[in-house]
């Protein structure tokens, strides 16, 4: 379901071109018929791609809480790259990103 | 003031600290130069994902360059490049003239030979930086006259 969705962010980029200069991209509209799920997309200017999913049944967030979400990983994501003893492209081991992330998921539960 | 000195001599001591560190024979085929290249490289992958964080996004790989010579070369040595050549095909040329990192050098003949190890970091730099914002390159530099010296960005199209 992630690799479709990836698809579409990929899709979205190229056909993006001259219009959009805005390094956001917000889309919602990845409801799959059978399950209820919400995908969203953002992309870094480092072509980097973060995928949220959420659940429909969760219908109380709102745009802007999903943009400072999205703020969050992108920030969280640059002091990963930033330590020495990362290698870009590897799997994120960070404690504090994931002390991140889940704090951010427990929020909107 | 005072923090601009400090990158200049902690570069200093870096290039002095791998050359002393480096075996018999890695002097003369360049292991060295690839290490301070590689540790810019990592450098400028980490340094670009900071800057860009907030800024819109690329329209093409020219204003990539302008940002490259614009806003990072500010914000890294506090000044812009003086100088972007293109050929339109994939070849920058980025002249910067006067160099942070080398105005501390006397001009001098002998001091052109010794010129590229300090400049091979930078190189990563640059490579790092464009690396992470999808482009494959090759960068290259030559000092003609201290403290002005030249970048060659060589775009590798996949």
């Amino acid at each position: 379901m992630v690799h479709t969705s990836l698809d579409v962010v990929d899709e979205k980029i190229s056909a993006m071109g001259k219009a959009l200069v805005d390094q956001r991209e917000l889309y919602l509209g990845l409801l799959y018929p059978t399950e209820d799920y919400k995908v969203y997309g953002y992309v870094t200017n480092s072509k980097v791609k973060f995928v949220m999913v959420v659940d429909s049944s969760n219908t109380a967030l709102r745009d802007n809480e999903i943009r400072s979400m999205f703020r969050k990983l992108h920030n969280s994501y640059t002091d990963v790259m930033c330590n020495p003893f990362y290698n870009p492209g590897d799997h994120i081991q960070s404690r504090a990103f994931d002390s991140m992330v889940t704090s951010m998921m427990i929020q909107v539960c | 003031m005072a923090d601009e000195a400090l990158f200049l001599l902690l570069h200093n001591e870096m290039v002095s600290g791998v050359y002393k560190s480096a075996e018999q024979g890695e002097v003369e085929n360049g292991r060295c130069i690839t290490k301070l290249e590689n540790m810019g490289f990592r450098v400028g992958q980490g340094l670009i994902e900071r800057f860009t964080k907030d800024t819109a996004r690329f329209k093409d790989e020219l204003d990539i360059m302008k940002f490259i010579c614009k806003d990072f070369w500010t914000t890294v040595f506090k000044k812009q490049i003086d100088n972007l050549r293109t050929n339109h095909q994939g070849i920058y040329v980025l002249q910067d003239n006067k160099f942070r990192l080398l105005t501390q050098m006397s001009t001098g003949k002998q001091y052109l030979e010794h010129a590229s190890k300090y400049l091979a970091f930078t190189c990563g730099l640059i490579r790092g930086g464009l690396s992470n914002l999808g482009i494959k390159s090759i960068v290259t530099a030559e000092v003609s006259s201290m403290p002005a010296c030249k970048f060659q960005v060589m775009i590798q199209k996949l």
